[in-house]
C-alpha cells in the first residue's frame, strides 16, 4: 500500500455517492498543467460538475497530474477507493495517454481503462480569451469522456514477435551512420539506395565545414565499413517499391534495377568504361563533367560494380557495340539482366532520403542556366574537388580561365515568400567555406558574400566566420536585386543594395556562385504514401514530436534521420543517424512488440453474413465462413486487423463492434456533449 | 449571438493531431466546436451524424487525412464517398447542406484546423439553430 501522506496538499478530493457491485466507479483528475489550463479554465468549476456526473466517486485537481506526485495521487485513488474507471483531463491523449494508461496499469487495473479529455490544447490553449467558453467546453469535454468512460472494457493486448532486421532507405552519411550503429549492434540490415553507389551529397562535397576536413577522406572509409560489415546486406541501386505491415512486421518489396553488369563478378577494374565510346554529362559532377555510357559515379563507390546507362548505350538504343562485353576480364557485362523484385521482412526502418536543391532557374533575376558564370553552391564543390570535373582548379565555365573575383548570393530560395519559408541551415556555412577556399587557391581574388543574416551557429562557426573575414572576404548585407552580363567578357553585374550603407550599387564580378536552398525530394510524398508518414508544412517528414521524439516518425516502427527530417549539417545528420539506429533497436532488443488491442469483433448472432466488411477491409483481416447449417459468417483476423473501424461503420446488422470506439461509446459521447445544461 | 454548437469527428492520425498543434501553436478559435477522436474517419457511422444532429448539433465537421496520407490507406476515401452520399440525404430531411462539414486537414495544418472551426461557425450562425427533432431523444 502507498503511503497515504504521499497525497499531496493542494489536493481537494470531493467523494461521491459510492456505486455497488461491478457499477462504474470512476476517478476524474484534473490537471491544471501549471496555468496552462487553470489560468484560462475555472478548474473548481470543472471539479463541480464532474462531481455530479453519474458514476463518479471523486474528483480531484492537481497543479501537475503527470508528475510523479500527480501520478501517485490516481494510484493511490485507484486502490484506496476501489475505482475501476479513470478520467484524466489535461492535455492530449496523444500526449500522456500512455503515461496515465501505465499509472493504472501498476495498480493492476486494466491500462485501457482511462480516458483522457483533452482541454489543454482543445480549450485552454485555443480560447485564451474567453474563459467563461474555455470552462463550458471544458465541461463538456469532461462530461463525454467521463460518459465513455462508464462503458470501456477491459481490452488485452496482442503481442508480436518483432523481426530481428532493419531496413535503411537512402545510403547517404545519415543512412550509412544507422546502418552501420545498428549492424554494430548485431542485428541484419538491408540498406537500399537508389544510386549506384552510396555516399550521397557528402561525396559530392570537397571539404566540409568549419574544420576543412576533406569530405571523401571522412566518408569513404565509413562507404568501405559498410561494403564489409557481414550484418550488412546493401542494396544499391535498387528501390523500395512497396511497404506493407506495422512495425515488429514491415513485409517491403524492393526493386534491384538491372545494372547490367554481375555484381558478383565485376571488379571494378574499369577496362569497360574506359573503351565505352559513349560520353555522357555526369550527373554526380552536376552534368559539369562527363563519364562513359558504363560508369561508376567516383573513383571511390562502394559497391564498385560499374552499371550500364541504358539510356545512352549504343547496344540499348541502337543494338551495336557490346564493346564492354567483350572487353571485361570478369566477363560481368550481363545485358540480359532484368530488374528483380525482392521481397524482405523487417521490424523497423529508418528513412534517411536526404534532399534535393532548388533549382535557381525559378529565379531568373540571377539568370541561372543562362549565362554560363551564374553557378550553384553545389557545382562550385565539384570544381573545387581534385577528382572533380576540372582536377580542383576554379575555373570559371564560359573560358575556363581563374575567375579573379567571385560573388556568393546566399538564401536563393529560402527564407523566401514565393520559395521556401525556411532556412536552409548550411549554406552560409558553406558560402563562407568557399570563399575560403577561393582565397586559398588565389590570395588576389576579391570575394564578397551577399547576405541577409549570416548564421553561424554550430560549434566553431562563429570562430570560421571570423576567419574568412580575417582573410579579406567581403560580407555585404544586402540581397542582390538583378545580375546581367557582359556580353564582350561574359562577366556578371550585380545590383544590390547595401542595407548597412542604405546605397544601391553595382559591382561586376567574374563569377557568381548561388547557395540554392535544400528541399525535400521531388519523390517525398511517394515514399509518404507508401511509409503512411506525416509531412510539415515544409514538406519534410514530420517528426513525432519536435522537441522530444526528434528521431520517430508519426508512424510506430519507423524512424528519421538527415535531411529528410529538415535541412542540417553534416555532424547534426549524423547524431540523428545515430539516434534514429539506438531508437530502432528498441523493438529489435525487446523482440516484441505490442500492439493497441482496438481491433474489430462480430457478433455471430446478429452477422448476417453479407460480405460487405469483407469488401470494406484494406487490409484483408474479414473473412466470410461457412458455420454449421450452412449459415454465413463475419470472422475477423486479428492480427491482420488494423483498428481503423471502417468495417465497423460498413455494417448492416451492427454485428461488428470496434473496441475501444465503439457504437455504444460513441452515441455516449454525443448525447453527453449535446447534453442541454451545456448551452 | 446566436452560438452554434458544433461536433467534430476527427481521425486520431491528422486532423486530431492538427487541432493540438493548433493548440500548442496557441492560435485563437471559437469554442463552439466539441471533437469526438476516433481512430479513422472510416469508423464515423453516418448513424452517428444523424444521431448528433437529432441531439441539437447545429453543424458537424470530419476531418480527417489528406486523399493519400490515411493512416489506414483508404479510410478517408471511404468517409468522403459516405459524406457526399450524407449529404444529399440530410437535405432530403431538411437539414442545410452547408451543416455537415468535410475537411482534409493534416498534423502539420493547425492553422486550417482553426479557420476551418472559424469559417463553420460564422456560416452556422448565419443559418441559425438546427432543432432537428427538437433535440429529443430518439
Amino acid at each position: 500500500m502507498h503511503d497515504r501522506n504521499r497525497i499531496p496538499e493542494e489536493v481537494t478530493i470531493e467523494p461521491s455517492k459510492k456505486l455497488a457491485g461491478s457499477e462504474p466507479r470512476i476517478g476524474v483528475f484534473i490537471c491544471h498543467c501549471g496555468t496552462n489550463i487553470a489560468g484560462f479554465v475555472d478548474v473548481k468549476s470543472v471539479v463541480e460538475y464532474a462531481s455530479k456526473q453519474p458514476g463518479v466517486i471523486l474528483v480531484a485537481d492537481y497543479r501537475y497530474v503527470c508528475s510523479e506526485p500527480g501520478q501517485a495521487l490516481i494510484r493511490d485513488s485507484i486502490r484506496e477507493h476501489g475505482l475501476n474507471r479513470v478520467v484524466v483531463a489535461a492535455c492530449s491523449p496523444r500526449m500522456h495517454e500512455p503515461t496515465f494508461r501505465k499509472v493504472a496499469e501498476s495498480t493492476g487495473l486494466n491500462p485501457f481503462l482511462v480516458e483522457m479529455a483533452n482541454i489543454r490544447e482543445q480549450c485552454s490553449w485555443v480560447h485564451m480569451h474567453q474563459p467563461e467558453e474555455a470552462t463550458r467546453k471544458a465541461k463538456a469535454l469532461v462530461g463525454s469522456a467521463m460518459a465513455k468512460a462508464c462503458l470501456l472494457e477491459p481490452l488485452a493486448p496482442t503481442e508480436f514477435k518483432v523481426e530481428p532486421n532493419a531496413l535503411v532507405i537512402g545510403g547517404g552519411i545519415a543512412g550509412i551512420q544507422s546502418s552501420l550503429d545498428l549492424a554494430e549492434k548485431g542485428f541484419k540490415v538491408y540498406l537500399v539506395e537508389r544510386e549506384s553507389s552510396i555516399g550521397g551529397r557528402m561525396a559530392q562535397l570537397d571539404k566540409t565545414f568549419p574544420t576543412l576536413d576533406c569530405s571523401a577522406c571522412i566518408l569513404t572509409p565509413k562507404m568501405v565499413d559498410v561494403g564489409r560489415n557481414p550484418n550488412i546486406v546493401l542494396m544499391a541501386y535498387s528501390e523500395v517499391k512497396n511497404v506493407e505491415g506495422f512495425i515488429g512486421n514491415f513485409k517491403v518489396t524492393v526493386t534491384r534495377k538491372a545494372r547490367y553488369v554481375d555484381d558478383a563478378a565485376c571488379t571494378g577494374c574499369g577496362v569497360c568504361a574506359e573503351k565505352c565510346p559513349i560520353k555522357v554529362p555526369n550527373d554526380f559532377d552536376v552534368g559539369l563533367g562527363v563519364r562513359k555510357a558504363i560508369y561508376v559515379p567516383f573513383p571511390q563507390a562502394v559497391p564498385i560494380t560499374h552499371t550500364i546507362d541504358k539510356k545512352h548505350c549504343l547496344y540499348f538504343t541502337k543494338g551495336v557495340c557490346k564493346i564492354c562485353e567483350k572487353m571485361c576480364p570478369a566477363k560481368a557485362v550481363k545485358f540480359d539482366q532484368k530488374d528483380e523484385d525482392i521481397d524482405i521482412n523487417v521490424g523497423v526502418i529508418v528513412v534517411a532520403t536526404g534532399y534535393d536543391l532548388y533549382d535557381a532557374r525559378q529565379k531568373p533575376q540571377y539568370g541561372y542556366g543562362v549565362y554560363r558564370n551564374v553557378t550553384t553552391g553545389l557545382e562550385f564543390e565539384r570544381l573545387l574537388n581534385a577528382a572533380g570535373p576540372t582536377g580542383g582548379k576554379i575555373l570559371r565555365p564560359s573560358d575556363k580561365k581563374p575567375p579573379k573575383n567571385v560573388a556568393f548570393i546566399q538564401c536563393v530560395g529560402s527564407r523566401d515568400a514565393e520559395a521556401h519559408q525556411y532556412c536552409s541551415r548550411v549554406c552560409c556555412m558553406a558560402s563562407l567555406k568557399h570563399a575560403h577556399q577561393v582565397k586559398e587557391k588565389y590570395p588576389d581574388a576579391d570575394v564578397s558574400i551577399f547576405y541577409i543574416d549570416l548564421r553561424a551557429f554550430g560549434k566553431g562557426y562563429e570562430e570560421f566566420l571570423e576567419r574568412v573575414q580575417r582573410e579579406g572576404v567581403r560580407i555585404v548585407r544586402g540581397k542582390v536585386a538583378e545580375i546581367y552580363e557582359q556580353p564582350d567578357t561574359k562577366n556578371l553585374c550585380l545590383r544590390f543594395e547595401d542595407t548597412l550603407l542604405g546605397e544601391v550599387a553595382e559591382a561586376e564580378f567574374d563569377m557568381v556562385v548561388l547557395a540554392t536552398a535544400i528541399e525535400p525530394r521531388a519523390d517525398t510524398p511517394t515514399l509518404q504514401k507508401m511509409l503512411k508518414l506525416s509531412l510539415g508544412a515544409d514538406g519534410f517528414f514530420l517528426e513525432a514530436h519536435p522537441k522530444l521524439r526528434p528521431v520517430e516518425s508519426t508512424v510506430a516502427g519507423i524512424y528519421l534521420c538527415g535531411v529528410a527530417q529538415s535541412p542540417k549539417d553534416i555532424p547534426d545528420a549524423v547524431a540523428q543517424a545515430s539516434g534514429a539506429a539506438s531508437r530502432a533497436t528498441i523493438p529489435l532488443i525487446m523482440g516484441k512488440v505490442t500492439i493497441e488491442p482496438m481491433t474489430a469483433s462480430v457478433d455471430e448472432d446478429l452477422c448476417s453474413g453479407c460480405g460487405i466488411c469483407e469488401e470494406v477491409c484494406p487490409y484483408n483481416a474479414i473473412e466470410i465462413k461457412e458455420i454449421k447449417g450452412g449459415k454465413r459468417k463475419a470472422e475477423i483476423h486479428e492480427a491482420l486487423c488494423n483498428c481503423c473501424g471502417l468495417c465497423g461503420a460498413a455494417c448492416p446488422s451492427g454485428a461488428i463492434t470496434m473496441r475501444h470506439f465503439t457504437d455504444k461509446q460513441i452515441s455516449r459521447q454525443i448525447e453527453t456533449l449535446l447534453a442541454p445544461e451545456e448551452r | 449571438m446566436f452560438e452554434p454548437r458544433i461536433v467534430g469527428f476527427t481521425c486520431n492520425w491528422c486532423t486530431y493531431a492538427g487541432a493540438d498543434l493548433a493548440g500548442t501553436s496557441r492560435i485563437q478559435y471559437p469554442p463552439n466546436i466539441r471533437i469526438i477522436r476516433v481512430m479513422c474517419t472510416g469508423r464515423i457511422n453516418p448513424e452517428f451524424i444523424l444521431k448528433a444532429f437529432k441531439r441539437g448539433a447545429d453543424g458537424i465537421l470530419i476531418g480527417g487525412c489528406h486523399i493519400g496520407d490515411c493512416h489506414y490507406l483508404e479510410g478517408n476515401y471511404k468517409a468522403r464517398n459516405r459524406y457526399m452520399l450524407l449529404k444529399k440525404l440530410i437535405e432530403q430531411f431538411g437539414i442545410e447542406p452547408e451543416r455537415l462539414r468535410f475537411e482534409f486537414i493534416s498534423a502539420s495544418e493547425g492553422n486550417k484546423f482553426a479557420n476551418v472551426v472559424k469559417e463553420m461557425t460564422e456560416e452556422i450562425r448565419k443559418l441559425g439553430p438546427l432543432n432537428w427533432g427538437g433535440g429529443k431523444k430518439e
